[in-house]
């Protein structure tokens, strides 16, 4: 019981870092319609500035240092690469992003080498216990992050101006123009946001039980992708739904593993992208998507 | 809120190769509303669109020819400048934001404004004062409401930006009569108030009996321009837009000639314009 409890909290803790990306995706989904495939280098790129200054600078400043860069980096794309392609296809679209995926990872693999980057954060490899329970404090400091972040995020988009003017330019960008709304500062704006929460979610990817960024650690950003769409792309309560059941059933499943070994070896990575199809058959759209209506 | 002339010269507009608007020129006098009538595929959809600088989001573009709004020049601004010039736009088959509530649609028609919270606040009360319903559901999705509760809730959110001249693109589009009539007394008070209005309409019957002077538009051209009573006068209109049948036009034409007749050779002629080009 004490294991399954341990499991479980630990899976919140990753579905709400996984959760922080998948956002991240989805605003970027509805302001401007676009698959962002180069979302796990935005998270690569800001990981990368924090584990190189937090040895010069000090953890904090680091990090703040790297979720402003995760936010230029993803303002630099909107700004320099998307919005010359402004008019084009959003398949098109999605196309570029791949393109400059493979420019930001290429460069940014080459510069982490095959070293391992440790993050000098101040919860190292510390546990909090609490009865028979114990969970690692770097779990815990994400799952506070992330709700803090997620629920200020939530506020928000329902409740400020800015947020207005995202839900309004998701929903029809030709009548939110009529309203004056400024959409390229609408798409600026998602971009710098998406690429701030994928900085901070870098951080959690990279401590504690994780020896540090690596090359791979993009590869641990794609299991927000079928966080986002099973959750349904375009919903943000989707995205913080999706990241849980892929949290979760990735610890469970990576947890059990040696009583699932029949099931072969690595289900933990590959336990999400099954949860995603599975409900995929029974929800096309994802669980809170909106379903393609075409209105007559 | 004063209003502001809005002069149109010779605008031409298309999308891609399709010319939609051919050297389309129309004025709005201050303080007044002048009505554009039209079938469809008219262009007058297209229009709204050159002068609220929106034809973009719609793959179209402005070919030419000038907008000015007392006296500036629109067709040189983005979309948001229009509006911020004091120019909002109702677009065609109402676009409310359906998975918005009513509340935060009024708040992304505020979010043109130029005025303070003050402003909107004001813009606010006046809304709700035009149409009551609006305060009702308040907090219920804009996609839940009627088709009549839908078009009330897009003039006031075109409203809310303080506009001195408001841009209507079919409001009885869909409409029952009973609603339909509503929406024009309340044009007709938003007009009262000060704002200057374009209305674009199929029905030919309520744009005229609202509007002060008129437009026909045929293929991207305005092939007739009058005062509104005139042109509801008149045999062509009334054939083809007022949905009168021939004997009827053909009666009253013979009654029409018959009075001019009468009044002899001092009586007045028809001021119908028709339009040659340039
Ligand atoms: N988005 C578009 N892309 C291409 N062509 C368009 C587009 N919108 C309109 N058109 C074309 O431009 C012409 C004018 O259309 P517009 O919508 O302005 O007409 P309208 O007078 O508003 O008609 P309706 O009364 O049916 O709304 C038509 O020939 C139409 O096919
Ligand atoms: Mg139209």
């Amino acid at each position: 019981m004490t294991t399954f409890i341990e499991l479980l909290l630990g899976g919140v803790s990753l579905g709400s870092v996984y959760a922080l990306i998948a956002l991240g995706f989805v605003v970027i989904f509805r302001a401007t319609e676009v698959v962002n495939f180069a979302h796990a280098s935005l998270l690569l790129a800001g990981g990368y500035v924090t584990a190189v200054l937090s040895d010069d600078i000090g953890f904090w400043p680091a990090l703040l240092t790297g979720i402003a860069s995760g936010a230029l980096v993803g303002a630099a794309i909107e700004f320099l690469v998307l919005r010359r392609y402004r008019g084009s296809d959003h398949s098109v679209l999605a196309i570029v992003t791949i393109g400059v995926d493979i420019l930001l990872v290429t460069d940014l693999t080459r510069r982490i080498g095959t070293d391992v980057l440790a993050v000098r954060d101040p919860w190292g490899d510390q546990l909090l216990t609490i009865g028979s329970v114990s969970l690692a404090q770097t779990r815990v400091a994400a799952l506070l992050v992330a709700g803090l972040l997620i629920t200020a995020f939530l506020l928000a988009f329902r409740y400020t101006s800015w947020g207005v003017a995202m839900r309004a330019a998701a929903e029809n960008a030709g009548t939110a123009a009529l309203m004056g709304i400024r959409l390229g500062r609408v798409s600026l704006g998602a971009w710098a946001v998406a690429g701030g929460l994928a900085a901070v979610a870098a951080l959690f990817l990279t401590v504690f039980p994780t020896p540090g960024l690596e090359r791979a650690t993009s590869l641990a950003a794609l299991k927000a992708f079928p966080a986002a769409i099973l959750g349904g792309l375009d919903s943000t309560t989707g995205a913080l739904a999706g990241g849980l059941i892929v949290g979760v059933t990735e610890s469970l499943a990576t947890g059990y593993q040696s009583d699932l070994t029949f099931l072969g070896r690595g289900l933990g990575d590959l336990a999400p992208y099954l949860v995603m199809i599975a409900i995929l058959l029974v929800r096309p759209a994802g669980l809170l998507g909106t379903k393609e209506t075409a209105r007559v | 809120m004063g209003g502001a002339a809005l002069d149109v010269t010779r605008l031409s507009a298309g999308y891609g190769p399709v010319r939609a608007l051919r050297e389309v020129t129309l004025d709005v006098p201050q303080g007044s509303v002048v009505a554009v009538l039209g079938g469809n595929g008219a262009g007058k959809s297209t229009l709204l669109r050159a002068i609220s600088r929106t034809l973009p989001y719609y793959g179209g573009a402005s070919k030419g020819g000038s907008v000015r709004f007392g006296g500036a020049p629109l067709h040189t601004l983005t979309a948001d400048r229009v509006v911020a010039a004091g120019v909002s736009q109702v677009p065609e088959g109402r676009q409310v934001f359906a998975r918005m509530t009513v509340q935060d649609n009024l708040r992304a028609g505020a979010l043109g404004s130029t005025g303070g919270r003050a402003a909107r606040a004001a813009a606010l009360r006046r809304v709700h004062g035009l149409f009551p319903v609006l305060a009702q559901r308040a907090h219920q999705r804009a996609g839940l409401l009627s088709g009549g509760e839908q078009q009330q809730l897009a003039v006031a959110r075109a409203l809310m930006a303080g506009p001195r001249l408001l841009l209507l693109d079919e409001p009885s589009l869909g409409l029952a009569p009973m609603m339909a009539a509503r929406i024009a007394d309340t044009i007709r008070q938003i007009n009262a108030e000060g704002t200057s209005v374009l209305l674009v309409e199929q029905n030919a019957a309520l744009a005229l009996r609202l509007a002060s002077r008129a437009y026909v538009l045929e293929v991207g051209e305005v092939t007739l321009s009058g005062p509104a009573d005139e042109l509801a006068a008149s045999d062509e209109v009334r054939r083809r837009y007022l949905g009168v049948v021939d004997e009827d036009a053909a009666d009253d034409a013979f009654r029409v000639t018959e009075q001019a007749g009468a009044a002899g050779p001092g009586g007045r002629p028809p001021a119908l314009t028709r339009w040659v080009g340039p």
